[in-house]
């Protein structure tokens, strides 16, 4: 008790212990300069013996957070002289330094394509409740409308829910030019670092293009609504012809590539359906396409965010968000608000696993079979030590449990049964259930479609049942059958059996890797580039929470599964080798298999390459996001990533670069695709 | 035992932090324990005693901290409308902003907007520089905060200045403008250029696919933005894709200031073929352009920029700007004057700005012809203090005024520059010139300043020749301006031409020099095609100088403005050694209103095809009280993109009124007569 006792006395009495060294010091200036100070003084005596009463614990409260300020300025100001160099930490040169030392300049133009999420939007006709906020970022910068509004926010970042286009009165559209996605929020950089290096080899305004386009909308709306597309070829035609006739590199991220390879087929075709440049646009106009963190094949991510919001989403902002987002500040159902809004998202649906069980494996059959688990970040750095001889009997482990191919899965057994012992099912004879109105609207404004569906029917619908990424999208159907009508107008996850069927002329195909063809342009290079060695969700296990009728969302997550350790079950989430978001399967196959060489999906056999990037996690908090990064979104500041975009931009081939450099199974997993080319 | 082993450690931390503080620490350390049962005890006395100054002002800090995040937390709590709401209880209801009330009406987007940037307003950031601007990558150098120019002056003006030479960047510096509408809607935070105009035509359906800034690099002259940065043919390219895009329907173009002489030379260059201009064809204007509303457009030059050239001083250069030719930033005058730059600010900005190519473009064009001679000029009498009367609804004192027949006795406005008050008044059969065109400059061998401004190779006797030649028309400026800085000059000759053309069919006319000059080329074959002047008229605008010698010291300007020179009365024109006139406080009405009121109207030399053309002026009258910040109704250069009845225009245009919808010209000045004076053959 009395150690106790002492320690108190110790912090309590610091502070005034202070004081009186302060006004020792104090008094001794006072002795030597001037007569006003002593005035004052006095006065503040005066004041004081006043009042003895008044300096209470406000002005004890004023005291310490003037102190407080007045040493935080300090440091702020010492900080600021002190030299960087001083801090310890060697800056590594960055890349667009040391290439133009080497001698490389700015040759073709660049196009940088930005992914989901990361593209600001802001606003340009809003309702009463956003006034002054015009022309503001509503999506990116600080968010500071999200706290201060945050229903007003939410009701004008939502789509309209049967058009997918923007609602009635409400005018959010994509910021143009750099700024729109060089930093997302302030401090977080998404392109910045690239952008910088570019401008060190000589690149500037005129040959350096960001296509921002509003990630919500389906890709084809873009074009319906903003001519995004037209834009984009227009600039990529003015920068060809203002830049000597140089053919364009194009560097599109997470959904941007698959947004370009929707705009490479929109290019071509009859102005009727597209931009009516015809064949040969694409040779004549493209160098190469530097797919960074490609979702050629999607992203099992989506599945959950789809169905819960859950899950660390594409980028890590999102998991950033979430934790604002839990913590009720929209009321009790943030959750249900977001879900609501983000449904309305048809690009959501492009990143939904595609390819089937083709690709993603089935109930008891996956490409990943055989790899080594990189969970843990102690595994990762082993694997990355070449001493996987080690792991052997860990990945061992992990081959026998996991069954990658059921995305998601109710209850841990499902996910681990043998498939006969699946309960089987015939989803049709539930569609005529979920229609029972029985929820009414007691659950405030909210709506997400669950409140329509009968809790019991997704009960029987889902329980203990596990399925595939073809057989996801009857669930998903199940519980968002507005959303999916919607989207599945707009995008298409299937494999094409027969690429001729003029069927594939229409525009839901045309992101799909798996259903349209590669232009003629057989000099056109393209890349897959993309981190590796950061563990990656796969599939899910879920689990059904308890029927309360406002708490709206059925599933969750179920975190309290877990593996034994080693295993890449970890809270309810199956991990695999990937870049954080996307996994290196859904990346890379296209590279590695389905474009390699000449094959349907690529009938004039343009050269493909794959490039991964090893993570590195950063070794310190002091570091921030590192140079040597493979995760989603900081793979763009990847020192290595940034050289070879720099090297192919100033001219080089995909050969001159180094060709592939593979860290991944990925080559292993593509071959047991069965995949007809 | 773990209490134990945190004691110890939380003690030895405190230990060392205090040992860091306080030497003394040992002995009140064993002291704590009673310090701490006196402080229960009386702690009211000891306080006292401890209360001391530094205490005091930790004290006040917190307090004002704490203050300051209350207010801001309130701040921020407001609702939106508040300030609104305020302004409104104050001056009654305000007047529906044209947005607002032209969409009740019906109007909807129809015609693409492309807005060109005038002069200064356009942001410029930064893509390579040297060491000392680090960190500054894509950050803005002009526009903005301008918090560089405090930080890092010599820096800036190092970054801002172009290459002496070529006119182009200078090595290692690549400074460009911003794009997107971003460039100029605001020029510094809460000062907009664009953005009401910007934000009138969202109200109506605009959004940034049919809306374009034609953002450009305005320090370089008009044809090596084209060189440099393409920007003529990204403009090219972004007109045709809007046209495409919304439906064949041609664009509105809406230059601002020096931005209609950067349109004439684009709308040259267009047509041109490949090499040198855009090869878009004879007809392109005609097929993609619907209207060119010209706001404040300086067509025939202002006479500020000679002021500018000159002594790199305007009238108002307490009040004014770096670049004299666009004054009026209104937190400027407190940086200008405070020697940021040490002691040759003017020096170093003079040495900056004549490195920029694009202010010669505003020299004033068209000679005596257009701007007068010795005795004559098209303004002739000018009432200039009858203005203010008039805005005051005093019309009686107009007629009486013994101030009236002083200044009606008559200004020499030709005189654009004249050496004393008396030499510019005296009629010019009685000045003794010496002509200084042939004489020798003075030498100096040495040359120690390490600002160069051209005027240390004049030398004594250079400056002696200006000084007794007495009097320049808009003529023989151009002569002084090419003895005064001959390498500045040299590079105007490649880039701008000044005169008038005798004959347009002259080939050396297809050289793009000539483009931006009215003058000298002619407007292209659209007869479809609309063309607007529109400018704020009620502004005294600076029209013609008095300079004094001021020392013949090395590193310094010899010339100044006689500031001590002063009309006789108070309604006179000449104020602090400046001659004012009609105009919109940059631009004299001449300048703006002359080619639309007379050398285009009709079919006539410079407009072959017969484009229809209208004088649309705006009366300025200032904002009622500080709440309305810079007005409704201005006229000024720069607050006249936020004049509501000018918004209304461009909207009607761009819902795809005609001029003649809009009610023709629409004229306060005396701006028809004054040009029926001007003999000029059309």
């Amino acid at each position: 008790m009395a150690l106790i006792v002492r320690f108190r006395k110790l912090c309590f009495v610091e502070p005034v212990r202070f004081q009186s060294y302060e006004s020792q010091k104090c008094e001794k200036k006072e002795e030597i300069v001037a007569p006003p100070t002593k005035n004052g003084l006095e006065i503040n005596k005066k004041k004081t013996k006043r009042g003895p009463r008044e300096l209470s614990c406000i002005d004890y409260c004023c005291w310490m957070i003037g102190y407080l300020c007045t040493i935080w300025w300090l440091l702020f100001f010492l900080y600021h002289c002190l030299p960087a160099t001083l801090l310890g930490f060697q800056v590594p040169e960055s890349p667009g330094t040391r290439l133009k030392r080497e001698g490389l300049i700015a040759q073709h133009p660049v196009v940088l394509v930005p992914g989901f999420v990361t593209g600001g939007l802001e606003l340009w006709e809003g309702k009463p409740c956003a006034e002054g906020l015009f022309r503001k970022r509503l999506w990116g910068g600080t968010f500071s409308e999200m706290f201060k509004r945050s229903l007003c926010w939410l009701d004008h970042l939502i789509l309209h829910n049967e058009t997918g286009l923007d609602p009635p009165g409400v005018r959010v559209r994509a910021v143009p030019g750099l700024a729109a996605a060089d930093y997302f929020a302030s401090g977080y950089f998404v392109w910045a670092v690239l952008i910088e290096n570019l401008a060190k080899i000589g690149y500037e305004g005129k040959n350096l293009f960001m296509a921002a386009y509003d990630w919500r909308l389906s890709f084809q709306n873009t074009e319906i609504r903003d001519q995004a597309l037209t834009r984009l070829k227009s600039k990529i035609e003015l920068m060809y012809v203002t830049n000597g006739y140089k053919k364009v590199v194009v560097v599109p991220h997470s959904m941007g590539a698959i947004y370009f390879l929707h705009f490479l087929k929109w290019v071509e075709l009859s102005p009727l359906m597209g931009g009516g440049s015809g064949p040969g646009w694409c040779s004549k106009h493209i160098k190469a396409i530097m797919n960074i963190g490609p979702t050629f094949l999607g992203s099992p991510k989506m599945v959950t965010s789809i169905l819960t919001t859950e899950g660390k989403d594409v980028a890590r902002f999102r998991a950033m968000l979430s934790g604002v987002l839990d913590s009720e500040l929209l009321g009790i159902q943030t959750v249900e608000h977001v879900l609501r809004v983000s449904r309305t998202w048809d690009s959501t649906v492009s990143l939904l696993p595609k390819g089937g069980e083709t690709i993603w494996g089935n109930l008891d059959w996956f490409p990943e079979e055989g790899q080594v688990c990189v969970c843990s970040k102690k595994r990762s750095l082993l694997t990355s030590t070449n001493d996987n001889s080690t792991d052997v009997k860990g990945g061992l482990q992990v081959k026998e449990s996991n069954k990658y191919g059921r995305i998601v899965s109710f209850g841990k057994s499902a996910s681990q049964l043998p498939s006969s012992e699946l309960p089987s099912f015939d989803t049709k004879e539930f569609f005529g259930l979920h229609m029972d109105k029985n929820s009414g609207s007691s659950c405030g404004q909210v709506w997400t479609e669950y409140d329509v569906i009968n809790r019991e029917s997704i009960r029987k619908f889902a329980e203990n049942k596990a399925f595939t990424a073809a057989t996801v999208f009857d669930l998903l159907r199940f519980v968002a059958p507005k959303m999916m009508q919607r989207a599945e107008s707009q995008f298409s996850h299937g494999i094409a059996d027969n690429l001729d069927d003029p069927k594939y002329e229409h525009y839901i195909y045309w992101s799909n890797p798996l259903e349209t063809r590669l232009p003629d342009a057989p000099d056109m290079e393209i890349y897959c580039l993309y981190g590796v060695g950061v563990p990656t969700e796969r599939s899910y296990v879920l689990k059904i929470s308890p029927a309360d009728r406002c708490k709206s969302i059925p599933f969750r997550i179920d975190t309290s599964v877990d593996g034994e350790e080693g295993s890449c079950l970890k809270n309810g989430v199956y991990l695999v080798d990937g870049d954080e978001s996307v996994p290196a399967l859904s990346a890379g196959f296209m590279c590695a298999k389905g474009w390699k060489g000449r094959t349907r999906f690529n009938p004039f056999g343009s050269r493909t390459y794959i490039r991964e990037y090893q993570h590195k996690p950063s070794s310190s908090l002091l570091e921030g996001r590192t140079t040597e990064s493979g995760s989603h979104v900081d793979v763009l500041g990847n020192y290595a990533f940034i050289e070879d975009v720099l090297r192919v931009a100033a001219g080089a081939t995909g050969a001159e670069i180094g060709g592939d450099r593979i860290h991944s199974d990925i080559l292993k997993m593509s071959e047991k695709i069965n995949l007809q080319l | 035992m773990s209490i134990l082993r945190r004691r110890s450690k939380v003690r030895n931390s405190s230990d060392f932090s205090e040992a860091e503080k306080d030497k003394d620490a040992d002995e009140s350390k064993k002291d704590k324990g009673k310090e701490k049962l006196n402080r229960k005890q009386d702690g009211g006395e000891r306080r006292i005693k401890k209360w001391t100054c530094v205490d005091s002002c930790c004290w006040f800090i917190g307090f004002i901290c704490s203050m300051w995040w209350f207010l801001l937390f309130l701040y921020n709590a407001m609702p939106a409308s508040f300030p609104q709401y305020v302004t409104e209880a104050i001056t009654g209801p305000l007047p529906d902003p044209p947005g607002v009330k032209l969409k009740k009406e019906g109007l909807t987007a129809k015609h693409p907007v492309v807005f060109v940037p005038g002069i200064v307003t356009g942001g410029l950031e930064l893509w390579e520089g040297r060491q000392c601007a680090d960190g500054l990558f894509r950050k803005r150098l002009w526009g903005g905060t301008f918090g560089e120019v405090y930080k890092r002056p010599l820096c800036w003006v190092e970054h801002m200045s172009l290459d002496n030479e070529t006119g182009l960047d200078p090595p290692g510096i690549r400074v460009r403008p911003v794009s997107g509408l971003v460039a100029a809607d605001y020029f510094a935070p809460g000062y907009f250029v664009w953005a009401v105009l910007i934000a009138n035509l969202a109200r109506i359906g605009y959004e940034e696919k049919t809306m374009y800034m034609a953002a450009y690099d305005w320090r370089i002259s008009f044809q090596n933005t084209e060189v440099r940065d393409r920007t003529l043919s990204r403009i090219k390219s972004n007109i045709e894709l809007m046209v495409a895009t919304n439906g064949g329907r041609k664009v509105v173009v809406i230059p601002h200031s020096m931005g209609v002489l950067y349109f004439l030379h684009f709308m040259k260059w267009v047509e041109a073929p490949a090499p040198m201009g855009g090869g878009g064809g004879t007809n392109w204007c005609a097929e993609h352009i619907k209207a060119v509303m010209n706001i404040g457009g300086p067509f025939l030059g202002v006479p500020k920029a000679v002021s500018g050239f000159f002594s790199n001083e305007a009238r108002d250069i307490a009040a004014a700007s770096l670049d004299s030719i666009c004054n009026k930033w209104a937190y400027a005058p407190g940086f200008l004057d405070k020697d940021v730059f040490g002691l040759q600010t003017l020096q170093h900005l003079m040495r900056m700005a004549r490195t920029w190519d694009s202010t010669m473009s505003m020299i004033p064009k068209g000679g005596d012809t257009i701007w007068g001679g010795l005795d004559w000029s098209p303004e002739g009498v000018y009432n200039c203090g009858a203005k203010k009367p008039k805005n005051n609804n005093t019309h009686t004192k107009v007629p009486n005024g013994k101030g009236a027949s002083s200044f009606m006795e008559g200004v020499n406005y030709g005189r654009i520059v004249s050496f004393g008050k008396d030499v510019a008044e005296l009629h010019s059969s009685k000045i003794e010139r010496v002509d200084f065109r042939d004489s020798v400059k003075g030498n100096n061998p040495v040359n120690k300043c390490d600002v160069w401004t051209e005027y240390q190779e004049l030398g004594v006797g250079g400056i002696k020749a200006v000084v007794d030649y007495k009097v320049y028309t808009a003529g023989s400026i151009l002569d002084l301006l090419h003895f005064v800085a001959p390498k500045l000059m040299k590079r105007e000759g490649a880039h701008f031409s000044h005169g008038i053309a005798d004959n347009l069919d002259d080939p050396k006319y297809t050289h793009y020099k000539y483009w931006s000059n009215p003058l000298e080329t002619r407007l292209p074959n659209a007869p479809e095609m609309e063309i607007f002047s529109m400018y704020g008229v009620g502004i005294p605008t600076e029209r013609a100088y008095v300079y004094k010698l001021t020392s013949t010291a090395e590193c310094s300007i010899p010339f100044q403005i006689d500031t001590s020179a002063n009309g006789g009365s108070e309604n006179s024109c000449l104020k602090d050694g400046v001659f004012s006139v009609n105009g919109d406080e940059t631009v004299p009405v001449l300048s703006a209103g002359f080619m639309c009121a007379k050398g285009w109207r009709g079919k006539t030399r410079f407009n072959p095809s017969g484009i229809r053309t209208y004088v649309r002026e705006y009366n300025h009258a200032p904002p009622a009280n500080l709440l309305e910040g810079r007005g409704t109704q201005s006229g000024a250069h720069v607050d006249m993109l936020g004049n509501f009845a000018l918004i209304e225009d461009i909207l009607r245009v761009a819902a795809g009124a005609t001029g003649e919808e809009l009610g023709g010209d629409q004229v306060h000045s005396d701006i028809f007569k004054w040009s029926k004076k001007i003999n000029l053959q059309l």
